[in-house]
């Protein structure tokens, strides 16, 4: 296959608090009757924000010229853990019309039956799909459903007397961050278990590290390397004999929708990714929802409202002893609309099938991908198929090229492949990359991905260097190698920078004049 | 093994799965899920509804759904408190619309260039409205970046109680609390409510009494939930750092072009909602938080958002990149501070342009405006009988209107406007029990006269 001759738009657009030329305007407001603002004179605004003055179709442009500066799905990405899929435009389009984006979350009840029902029938599809009981949506991403269950967690043991006696929650190194992290956020002690060889922790381990303390376990499985724990029942055992919850990070459900559930493994809660497994756009980084469903037990204790059926209409109602909240209101419901509507065009045989498909693409590349020089699979304890990632290593194309994963991913770019994903920290497997095929990119996509790879690869064989400096073609080449964690350089505002670097300037000319 | 290829997987047509099988050499999909244990695989009916493969029809089905909802967009409305039907550019419905920043997730810092620059002008105008020269990237709320800003000062400060006002937005208060517990009782941050005069502001009195010590933060919110400008902006300041406590200020940005920034009056720390800055309400989807604060290496080192710097490429072009990567949950899991995870980076794109369209001018008029129509709404309003406006002359954007006079409740008044297709303001009774039969009322730019008017000939109505 020959390879694209891609490069991505340069437009060099200055900032756009760089553009401004006093008087412009970009949007103007009825001043009919308005007279001066009159705050309290201890509050009234000194000087005006230091915004850029634009006229309106000049901030359109600048906006769509970086947007195209941006590749994203243009390309072709596969970035591992996220389930790039497509976004079908129909829920997009209809989410963003007033009906739903003109929705105010207090509304009444009566007034906004289609989205409740929406919610409801949702909440049932993924009761299906995952055997649990009430499903809720408040939680806006992933890492805040993990949040939600560490703080219903808490609440649950408190209820049963335990508070400050359950302070353990125990996860592995191949767990997400956000498990972890939301469970220290929480006020719980995390400990981390160790990958054993078959790229799963030991049961052993798990036994050691349960005790009186263990408030729950947060687990995904399979994991971001595509293995799956096939003793995932024993240690829902475990865990619940010592009195913990079990959580499922359902993260990476792609693979296997349809081919198990949560409950029938024995798990009393999970979460669902909307925006990876269920087809709703990502926003860049959300917004997101991470659907967080658990067993009629657990129920009472879930952030409200939740969506109520009642005799053909819907309501709202706040569970009896609910933790409280995670964030404000209900969720992000547009995206729950998406999602449902993705799912409602997939239907249960759809849904089985992206299971299949996802799987299926991840054995092919890894096929294809195993046959180029330098790429090596993790865990060589584990040599069946893996689901729908596998977890490879550029080790030992480093070793002998001196070319790092970043590098290749760098120089994928120039041929319009967006970043792969390498690995979560740590990094257990060295020069880590972590591909996800998904159910929707042709095999042609997938052809061409594997083909970049391989061409940059010879790449790094033959003339190394050219890597190592890659992009080429992209909008700008790398970053330089210095740190932004100096506090003279980093900068997150425009103001921030123009001070440092006068300050720098000043500096700089003193040295001079010495 | 659907039978038609499905419009969303390309290589579900029959012939080519079947070729990618036999590239594996297997027969059926069923072989290579053989990690997983018999005894763990599902075999039941999944209970999902049937299919609507065809665009067409499950169009029809959902508008069927959505067409039953009355969207207080479309309506005369009065709900605010937290998050409000405000005007949303045209423009930044395009820009939020492209493909190329409503569908990815991650590329490289050369590849996600434009993207990068949209964030870094979304904190560098931030910044400016703020008069705060440190900037994170998104986090889900107000309410979420109020708790993650309260850790911040627990951590700074190694103190455990913090102050909010008694009368804040229940949602936020709820998310506060969640933030601040712990499983492990003495890591448990201890937030104590502070009173409030009528409108909202906070008692001076109250927290003189309240603050001490042992106090990480004071939040307190400019305006208030309940409407009120707080006019004690710098001495509620000046209180908690004489403390030793962080000032963390929550702030709705639409009030920016007249009211003083929380740099002006020496905030340690804001906090607030994206959700005016050109985001539609999304029945709540439409929120976003910010956490802001000055460019300090003490603050800085706290944040747990992901920080976009401004950088150099190694040929010295302007490009940028993540900032103290190594704090985030993503660099050092429960080390980190906090966690972040997926966000609403989209918004920011969306109130980069927003800000961009606005500038200096638009923000005061914006400002203006909306203070203008909450003063004469409650001009209109003091003069019925049955009603009484409670500190209506330092209120911005809600106004709380007190029914108890007419001997109705919230409810029973909500219910007679809403007969007339109003959407009236946010029932207090059931937030804030101590105001009585009281509603909160929000006027924004989308009110015109005539919808003043309305609300004022209806409650005439109702009430007499």
């Amino acid at each position: 296959m020959s390879l694209r001759r891609y490069h991505a738009p340069v437009w060099d657009q200055p900032l756009i608090m760089a553009q401004s030329v006093r008087g412009r305007r970009g949007q103007l407001f009825p001043t009919n009757g308005v007279g001066a603002p009159d705050v309290p004179p201890s509050l009234a605004r000194k000087a005006p924000p230091a915004l850029p003055e634009i006229a309106e179709p000049d901030v359109l442009r600048h906006y769509l010229r970086l947007s195209q500066e941006t590749m994203g799905m243009l390309g072709i990405s596969l970035f591992g853990t996220c389930t790039m899929k497509y976004n079908p435009r129909r829920g997009e389009q209809l989410a963003n019309r007033p009906f739903v984006a003109g929705v105010h979350p207090d509304q009444p009840a009566e007034t906004i039956q289609g989205l409740l029902e929406i919610v409801h029938r949702f909440d049932q599809m993924l009761r299906g799909l995952s055997g649990l009981d009430q499903f809720v949506f408040q939680a806006a991403g992933g890492a805040d459903a993990a949040f939600t269950h560490a703080c219903l967690t808490r609440a649950w043991h408190a209820a049963r007397g335990e508070a400050g006696q359950r302070t353990e929650i125990i996860t592995s190194i191949q767990s997400h961050p956000c498990n972890p992290a939301t469970a220290a956020t929480a006020g719980f002690e995390v400990i981390t278990l160790p990958l054993g060889e078959n790229g799963y922790p030991t049961l052993d381990a798990l036994t050691a590290a349960v005790s009186e303390r263990t408030a729950a376990l947060m687990i995904n499985n399979p994991d971001d390397m595509g293995v799956y724990n096939p003793e995932i029942t024993e240690w829902v055992r475990v865990v619940k004999r010592a009195g913990g919850l079990v959580f499922y990070d359902h993260a990476n459900f792609n693979g296997v929708m349809s081919k198990i559930r949560a409950r029938d493994l024995g798990f009393d809660a999970c979460m669902f990714m909307l925006h990876k497994t269920f087809g709703v756009s990502k926003g860049g980084g959300g917004p997101a929802v991470g659907a967080y469903g658990c067993t009629a037990e657990l129920a009472p204790f879930l952030p409200g409202p939740i969506v109520v059926e009642d005799g053909g209409s819907y309501r709202l109602e706040t569970p009896a002893a609910s933790l409280g909240k995670v964030r404000e209101y209900l969720g992000n419901l547009h995206q729950v609309v998406k999602a449902y509507a993705w799912a409602r065009a997939m239907g249960a045989d759809g849904i089985a099938e992206a299971s299949d498909m996802s799987v299926i693409l991840n054995n092919y590349m890894e096929k294809r991908l195993l046959q180029i020089r330098g790429v090596t699979r993790s865990h060589a304890g584990q040599p069946g198929y893996r689901l729908e990632m596998t977890r490879y290593s550029l080790e030992t194309l480093h070793a002998e090229t001196g070319v790092t994963a970043v590098d290749v991913q760098n120089r994928m770019a120039d041929f319009g492949i967006d970043a792969m994903w390498l690995s979560h920290e740590p990094w257990i497997v060295p020069h880590p990359f972590t591909p996800e095929a998904g159910e929707a990119w042709s095999r042609e996509d997938i052809d061409y991905w594997i083909d970049v790879l391989a061409h940059v690869v010879d790449e790094a064989y033959r003339d190394p260097e050219l890597v190592r400096s890659a992009p080429h073609n992209q909008v700008v080449r790398k970053l330089a190698d210095t740190s932004l964690d100096d506090p003279a350089v980093w900068a997150t505002t425009w103001a921030a920078h123009q001070r440092k670097k006068a300050a720098r300037d000043a500096a700089a000319a003193r040295v001079a004049a010495e | 093994m659907v039978e038609r290829a499905h419009p969303f997987m390309p290589n579900s047509a029959p012939p080519l799965k079947a070729a990618l099988l036999a590239e594996l050499g297997v027969k059926s999909a069923e072989e290579l899920f053989d990690q997983i244990p018999a005894a763990h695989r599902f075999h039941g009916d999944l209970g999902q509804p049937p299919a609507l493969a065809s665009e067409l029809e499950l169009d029809r089905h959902l508008q069927a759904l959505l067409r039953r909802n009355r969207p207080a967009a479309e309506a005369i409305s009065f709900l605010g408190g937290g998050i409000w039907h405000h005007h949303v550019p045209a423009v930044v419905d395009e820009i939020v619309g492209r493909a190329e920043f409503l569908t990815p997730v991650w590329g490289t810092p050369s590849s996600d260039f434009g993207r990068n620059q949209a964030w870094f002008e979304f904190t560098s105008q931030l910044g400016a409205l703020l008069e705060l020269e440190l900037v994170g990237l998104p986090v889900y709320s107000w309410g979420c970046a109020a708790g993650h800003a309260l850790r911040m000062a627990v951590r700074m400060t190694g103190r455990r109680r913090v102050l909010v006002p008694a009368w804040m937005c229940p949602e936020r208060r709820a998310v506060i609390d969640s933030y601040c517990r712990s499983a492990t009782p003495d890591m448990a941050i201890v937030v104590d409510a502070v009173a409030c005069r009528p409108g909202g502001a906070l008692d001076p009195a109250a927290l003189a009494a309240a603050i001490g010590p042992d106090v990480a933060a004071v939040y307190f919110e400019n305006p208030a939930y309940l409407g009120s400008f707080e006019p004690a902006a710098a001495e509620i300041v000046a209180l908690a750092r004489g403390a030793g406590a962080e000032a963390i200020v929550g702030v709705d940005p639409s009030s920016l072009g007249i009211c003083a920034p929380p740099g002006q009056y020496g905030a340690d720390i804001a906090v607030g909602t994206l959700q005016p800055l050109g985001i539609h309400m999304h029945a709540g989807g439409g929120l976003g938080g910010f956490i802001a604060s000055r460019d300090e290496v003490r603050y800085a080192a706290e944040y747990p958002t992901l920080l976009n710097s401004i950088a150099e490429t190694v040929d010295g072009k302007l490009a940028f990149g993540l900032m103290l990567f190594h704090q985030c949950s993503y660099g050092s899991r429960e080390e980190g501070k906090d966690w972040t995870g997926n966000s609403t980076y989209l918004w920011a794109v969306a109130a980069a342009a927003y800000m961009a369209l606005l500038g200096p001018e638009g923000f005061r008029e914006l400002g203006a405006l909306i203070r203008h129509r909450t003063r004469q709404a409650a001009a209109a309003l003091a003069p019925l009988a049955g009603l009484r406006l409670v500190a209506p002359d330092a209120a911005f954007k809600e106004l709380v209107v007190d029914f108890a006079p007419s001997g109705r409740t919230v409810a029973e008044v909500n219910a007679a406007l809403l007969e007339r297709g109003i959407f009236g303001g946010l029932d207090l009774s059931r937030r804030i029990p101590a105001l009585g039969q009281s509603a909160l009322f929000s006027f924004t730019e989308m009110h015109d006269d005539a919808a003043i008017a309305a609300l004022v000939q209806s409650l005439e109505e109702i009430l007499s």
